[in-house]
């Protein structure tokens, strides 16, 4: 599956998440569900530094952190990364914490899937190109 | 109608203010590691004001 389409499944089955973009390993947008570019990279650039302060912080330690939660009176936070992938969502205020890092894992497993089986399809060959060769 | 401003001041005022401190300490940042444990750090913590601001950046 490509990231568009896990984001559009992703924004199908969650109700309860308003905004979500898909961040490469470089922490550049791979897919959006905002149509404003500029609010996109500065989601994405928001949870690439929130994953880089929690990275830092004391309370992290040796351990590696793999996903976050930020609550605010205006709405949450959550950015979870796996395999060099991450995704970042905005919800609404108080929202079902387990439920969204459910849904946003399922994202990134879809994801994950459609990389693995792009490479092992075999390409169609045309008869054009079987005649040709 | 003057008296009935004051009151509405006197008594919405507090509770007005408590309702915001209430849910401004409840503004937190949850940190899951792949061990399976987990830290809450809450508003006020040096560390936390930094993930807050980056969320509100986020929203």
């Amino acid at each position: 599956m490509d990231p568009a389409a896990a984001l559009a499944d992703l924004i199908e089955i969650s109700s309860q998440v308003d905004a979500a973009v898909v961040l490469d390993p470089e922490g550049s947008v791979l897919a959006s569900t905002v149509e404003d570019a500029a609010r996109s990279e500065r989601l994405g650039r928001a949870g690439s530094a929130l994953l880089a302060a929690g990275d830092e912080s004391a309370a992290t330690g040796d351990r590696t952190l793999t996903q976050l939660e930020v609550a605010l009176r205006e709405g949450s936070v959550f950015v979870v990364r796996e395999e060099g992938r991450t995704i970042v969502a905005t919800t609404s205020p108080e929202p079902t914490s387990g439920l969204v890092f459910y849904d946003l894992k399922t994202s990134l497993h879809a994801l994950a899937q459609g990389a693995e089986e792009a490479p092992a399809k075999p390409k169609r060959r045309t008869k054009k190109a079987d005649a040709g060769a | 109608m003057r008296r009935l401003l004051a009151l509405l001041v006197l008594v919405g005022g507090p509770i007005l203010y408590l309702s915001r401190r209430r849910e401004e300490r409840r503004e937190r940042a949850h940190l899951y590691f792949d061990d399976g444990s987990m830290v809450t750090l809450e508003r006020g913590a040096p560390e936390a004001e930094r993930l807050l601001a980056l969320g509100r950046d986020a929203l």
